[in-house]
């Protein structure tokens, strides 16, 4: 039995006095990939931003229910912000280096947190890079910009720059929707070899992808947590009419 | 008239319109330089002037005007990026900050004249700075805050927010954020609007009338004492820069060359400002390569 890592109990969020997420009650276990899918506008991206607070800079939301991480409640009101983004990592939709060079951007997290020891960053960097499968196609180019890489490899960077923080959760919105096919393939290869090492929760638009890499799927509606199981349950078998309907493509 | 018509119409309309303010332009500066530049040379860009006689420099004035400039840099600077970051950063939109951003409004479009002259009875008189380059730093400060603040505040904005998200979920602060991913990714658009601020302090004559004063003692550019009252660095010195030397000779110049001087030092002070424009769009265009292409 794998231990539970992340709970979230009855989670209503509203923005101003529309309620865009319905009592999702969702855990996560160790290890693994789940993926969100649902139609635009589902909740599903609003659910995973709850999960390090990013909703936080949004203003006019509330959120009510319990977002449980290793046991300790993520919206206490003295949890820490900062912490918890460093144990719960996440990428964005569209690729977001920061304008600096390669090395830079994936020791950013490390360097800040005062790391100055050149050999440990430099370990670091080779590691990081290497897990997020970019290492050898940058390796020659640690010191130039990291925006004149291709999307795919600017994302790969930023995976990277998330891992070098040593995470426990890795979250992905719709990570490979703004990159070409093989790019994106690169990041799901990416994900594939992350799955024994990290939590990871991704947000994807694409039904292959998620039948592809995730281990349990997620489906949302209106707001709603319609069903989840592991991904084969969803894609061949799924127990509810409205997945099913969305599985094969007769809406959304 | 039909619609090809029309828009060739409009579009001549256009280049006309655009075509005559580049000819003013060029007129102007033509004027400026090809009565000024003959003046030039270095005993005219070195001595000090002469109130009488021929053959007086504008040296002192223009040490002034770069000196003066620095100071209300040193001090307006400051103030303004935290301002700004203050504003785009961390304010909500609340009547706080809403009031804030109106006074920054209004000090913005303040005739410098008035600027002057509340500097004249604010820091020259209640305060007892005298005519002294500190006043005229105090009221350059006043008349460029607005603007620097606002420059700045669009520099941040050309910032996108997927860039501060990427910071906070990487588990940094809101400061280090801002300070460690945020600003340095505005420092050449910040630097481009500071030179640029820079180049329409060094040419304001209204708001120093009445702070920094219009006289120019002689300096001993070989006493650097901040305290002795010949020193170049005395900021408690009156200080007549450029601008307000020009406004000057035309007005009360007694000396016998006071046209040429006065054509001189209007050369010398458009190339400054020329300068100040160029360097700043070459330093922007480097610092962001340099900071965003391999």
């Amino acid at each position: 039995m794998k231990e539970e890592i992340l709970t979230t109990q009855d989670l209503h969020l509203y923005y101003g006095d529309k309620e865009a997420l319905k009592g999702i009650n969702l855990n996560f276990d160790e290890k693994g990939i789940t993926a969100l899918i649902g139609p635009s506008g589902c909740g599903k991206s609003t659910y995973l931003r709850t999960l390090n607070r990013m909703n936080d800079l949004i203003p006019n939301v509330t959120i009510t229910g319990t977002i449980k991480f290793k046991g300790s409640d993520l919206y206490a009101p003295n949890a820490d912000t900062v912490q918890i983004r460093k144990e719960i990592g996440m990428v964005f939709q569209q690729p977001n280096p920061f304008p600096f060079s390669i090395y830079d951007n994936v020791i950013y997290g490390l360097r800040i947190a005062g790391e100055k020891d050149k050999e440990k960053l430099d370990a670091v960097v080779e590691k990081s890079l290497r897990q997020a499968a970019v290492w050898d196609e940058v390796k020659d180019h640690l010191h130039e910009s990291a925006l004149a890489l291709s999307g795919g490899q600017q994302q790969r960077v930023c995976i990277a720059r998330v891992l070098a923080v040593s995470p426990e959760i890795i979250l992905l919105d719709e990570p490979t929707s703004a990159l070409d096919p093989v790019s994106s393939s690169q990041i799901e290869a990416t994900l594939l070899n992350l799955r024994h090492d990290y939590t990871i929760i991704i947000v994807t638009h694409n039904l292959q992808q998620a039948s592809r890499i995730a281990d349990r799927t997620a489906f949302f509606m209106n707001g709603e947590l319609i069903e989840v199981d592991q991904t084969k349950n969803i894609f061949m078998n799924p127990a509810n009419k409205q997945t099913e309907d969305y599985i094969s493509g007769r809406f959304g | 008239m039909n619609s090809k018509t029309q828009n060739k119409v409009a579009i001549g309309g256009l280049y006309g319109i655009a075509g005559f303010v580049v000819l003013i332009l060029l007129a102007l500066l033509g004027f400026i330089l090809v009565s000024g530049v003959p003046q030039l040379s270095w005993h005219f860009l070195t001595a000090p002037g002469k109130a009488f006689l021929k053959g007086g420099g504008v040296g002192v004035q223009l040490f002034n005007s770069f000196y003066l400039l620095i100071l209300a840099m040193l001090i307006s600077f400051p103030i303004a990026l935290g301002a700004a970051i203050y504003l785009y950063e961390y304010a909500k939109d609340n009547w706080l900050t809403t009031t804030i951003r109106t006074a920054i409004e209004i000090l913005s479009s303040l005739p410098s004249v008035v600027v002057g002259l509340f500097g004249f009875l604010f820091f020259v008189v209640k305060l007892h700075l005298g005519f002294s380059i500190l006043s005229g730093a105090f009221a350059l400060t006043f008349f460029n805050l607005p603007l620097l603040t606002r420059s700045i505040e669009d520099s941040l904005r050309t910032i996108s927010d997927v860039q501060r998200e990427g910071g906070l979920a990487l588990g940094l602060s809101r400061w280090e954020t801002v300070s460690r991913v945020i600003l340095p990714a505005a420092v050449p658009s910040i630097l481009t609007g500071v030179i640029l601020s820079a180049g329409r302090v060094f040419g304001e004559a209204a708001a120093l009338i009445y702070t920094a004063g219009q006289s120019a003692p002689a300096l001993n550019f070989a006493d650097w004492n901040p305290f002795n009252i010949s020193s170049p660095l005395n900021p408690m010195r009156p200080a007549e820069t450029l601008a307000v030397h020009i406004w000057k000779i035309n007005s009360e110049g007694i000396m016998p060359d006071a046209k040429a001087i006065s054509s001189g030092s209007s050369a010398v002070l458009v190339i400054a400002i020329l300068l100040f424009n160029f360097a700043a769009r070459y330093l922007g265009k480097r610092l962001y390569k340099r900071l965003t292409s391999a």
